[in-house]
């Protein structure tokens, strides 16, 4: 999968791993998404790619991925191998703000 | 967007917790989902359009709020404590549909066409599929809708859509955020927005919940003991009544960390009285509405502390504030659109991908710029503090003068021999509306009508005198502690 656009609520899954995520936002406009090296495809692709042996990182599960700007924001759902990266710059991992509990 | 989510991270990441305890009941996150899948299935291959219950709280509620979602299909909660009429018309409006039922309620569940009616056991017995069913991802689909109260006649269905509540959760929520240990107590019933947030921030945070069946002061109590709760959401009654049978002991709660209150006006002796018996807790006040996902304004657990020790007249009202703010913009508004500044009151409104604002029958109430009308009235203070001052239809207008009958109730209850008050709006050739209130007095108390009046004239401008005053030995309020003004005002024009 080559540049794709993407929307809220929007899920990828890893072609190298078991990692998954959502769109939580995202600005107008078409991205490169990969995971481990390789593009990231449709929740019902099957294709698989070799993982880059250079890759350590890793998307862990409930951690929301950001770019610098944080105009785009990913949650993984589910965690995995690889280093998430939209347009080649890897992602970071965007601070939790902790409000009270309230139910 | 789809609220199933939720319970597939949980499930993946910690499918081994307790995710909900009820009596001797226990399922952890692996095991809810499968219920879940099995219920969905049986929901699909069913042809219903929609997913209700009617039962008190027990772990077929959090297993049909994701089976619904699962199935791509409404999750209707119903009220177990109306009347076979009143459900019978709310039932017409769900059908066709799967009707998940408890043992105490099966009979109010029969003789409707298009209605698929499952007993409880049934219902968590089914057999589970190998996988979960593809789920379609629509994030506009509705994944919740709650019958309103109806306290103002025909209850309106409110619908929440998966956009609305996932949207709540991660602005709310930190994924996994909960210890091993925790878990919430929930008294609030499945029919309630805080009983369906409940269920989702428990989720997406990983927590145990704990289940009450019916509500009563003791039962909460050894429940927090037994369970060893970290959490938990009351309705202000609700902590009322655990506060009057605590007496003057602190309570003896070592685990309990956080208490949540929210659903209608907590009264300022109650909070503080509480704050003094559960000196170890945070407390969390939580302003929301059915319409808006649930919480839109908190006041936390260091606000409360704050203003109880503070000598700042502005810092200690605060404890009969709402808070700040959470995940969605708060402006005040006049009678003509007008956005208001700080200590002005007006109607309040709110925006934010959580705030669905939408019935089923009347559609979106959201205005061109997204923002939905409350019918709240409140003022922020100069920190962006909320003060509600109630609802905008109890509002009484004597002569062009828009008067709160919060802040007449306020003071009639100050009065040594009042126990209770309520004011609504009184008929008046003169004035278009007039104040009257209905007192309850403490027992064995004393008090004339001139007497009171004198005491608020004392206090508030001549205008918030009660015209009429009427006393009563209870006043009407829901099962939940909302006061039905609907009935004393239809008591005043019956009585003419």
């Amino acid at each position: 999968m080559a540049r794709t656009a993407l929307k809220a609520g929007g899920r990828f899954k890893s072609a190298t791993s078991e990692a998954q995520v959502m769109v939580i936002k995202a600005p107008a406009g078409e991205f490169d998404l990969s995971c481990g090296g390789a593009p990231m495809v449709a929740m019902s692709a099957t294709e698989t790619a070799a993982p880059d042996a250079a890759d350590t990182g890793e998307a862990l599960i409930g951690k929301r991925y950001v770019n610098a700007d944080e105009s785009l924001e990913l949650l993984c759902t589910k965690g995995g191998r690889g280093t998430l990266k939209v347009n080649c710059a890897a992602l970071a991992i965007k601070q939790a703000k902790q409000l009270p509990s309230s139910d | 967007m789809n609220i199933s989510t939720l319970l597939d991270m949980a499930a993946e990441a910690f499918g081994e917790r307790t995710a909900v305890v009820c009596g001797d009941v226990r399922l952890d996150y692996a095991t809810l989902r499968q219920r879940a899948w099995a219920l969905a299935a049986h929901v699909r291959a069913s042809g219903a359009q929609a997913l209700s219950l009617l039962d008190v709280s027990s772990p077929a509620f959090p297993v049909a709020v994701f089976a619904a979602a699962y199935a791509g299909v409404p999750f209707v909660p119903l009220n177990y404590r109306l009347t076979k009429a009143e459900l019978d018309t709310l039932l017409a409006r769900v059908t066709p549909a799967v009707l998940v039922v408890g043992p105490p309620y099966e009979a109010l569940a029969a003789g409707h066409a298009g209605l698929q009616v499952l007993p409880r056991a049934a219902a968590l017995a089914l057999p589970a599929p190998g996988a979960g069913p593809e789920v379609v991802e629509d994030p506009r689909a509705v994944a919740v809708q709650l019958f309103t109260s109806g306290t103002t006649g025909r209850p309106k269905a409110a619908i929440l859509r998966h956009e609305n509540l996932v949207s709540y959760i991660l602005g709310t929520v930190e994924f996994a955020s909960a210890e091993e240990d925790d878990a919430i107590l929930v008294a609030v019933p499945p029919y309630h927005i805080a009983g369906i947030s409940a269920v989702l921030s428990s989720t997406y945070a990983c927590r145990r919940m704990v289940q009450l069946e019916n509500f009563d002061a003791a039962a909460w109590l050894a429940a927090v003991r037994r369970e060893h709760v970290s959490n938990a959401f009351l309705v202000p009654t609700m902590l009322a009544r655990i506060v009057d049978a605590q007496g003057d002991a602190p309570a003896d709660v070592p685990t309990l960390k956080a208490i949540a209150y929210g659903g209608g006006k907590m009264p300022l002796p109650t909070i503080r009285k509480a704050m003094a018996l559960f000196p170890d807790v945070g407390f969390t006040n939580a302003y929301g509405l059915t319409e808006t996902s649930s919480t839109v304004a908190v006041l936390g657990p260091d606000d409360h502390r704050a203003a109880l020790a503070s000598a700042d007249p502005a810092v200690r009202r605060r404890l009969g504030s709402v808070g700040k703010a959470a995940a969605v913009e708060l402006q005040i508004r006049d009678d003509i659109g007008r956005v208001l500044g700080p200590e002005q009151a007006g109607f309040i409104f709110v925006r934010g991908p959580q705030v669905a604002g939408e019935y089923k029958e009347k559609g979106s109430q959201l205005d061109a710029e997204g923002w939905f009308p409350t019918k709240d009235r409140g003022f922020l203070d100069s920190e962006g503090y909320l003060f509600l001052d109630g609802r905008a239809d109890d509002v009484i207008v004597r002569g062009g003068e828009n008067i709160s009958p919060g802040e007449i109730e306020d003071v009639l209850r100050s009065h040594a021999a009042v126990a209770d008050a309520a004011c609504v709006a009184l008929a008046d050739e003169q004035w278009g509306e007039a104040v009257a209130a209905f007192v309850v007095l403490k027992p064995g108390a004393v008090a004339r009508v001139e007497e009171l009046q004198a005491h608020v004239k004392g206090r508030l401008r001549s205008s918030r005198v009660p015209q009429r005053i009427e006393f009563r030995d209870t006043l009407p309020y829901n099962e939940l502690g909302k006061l039905l003004r609907r009935v004393l005002r239809q008591e005043l024009s019956t009585a003419g």
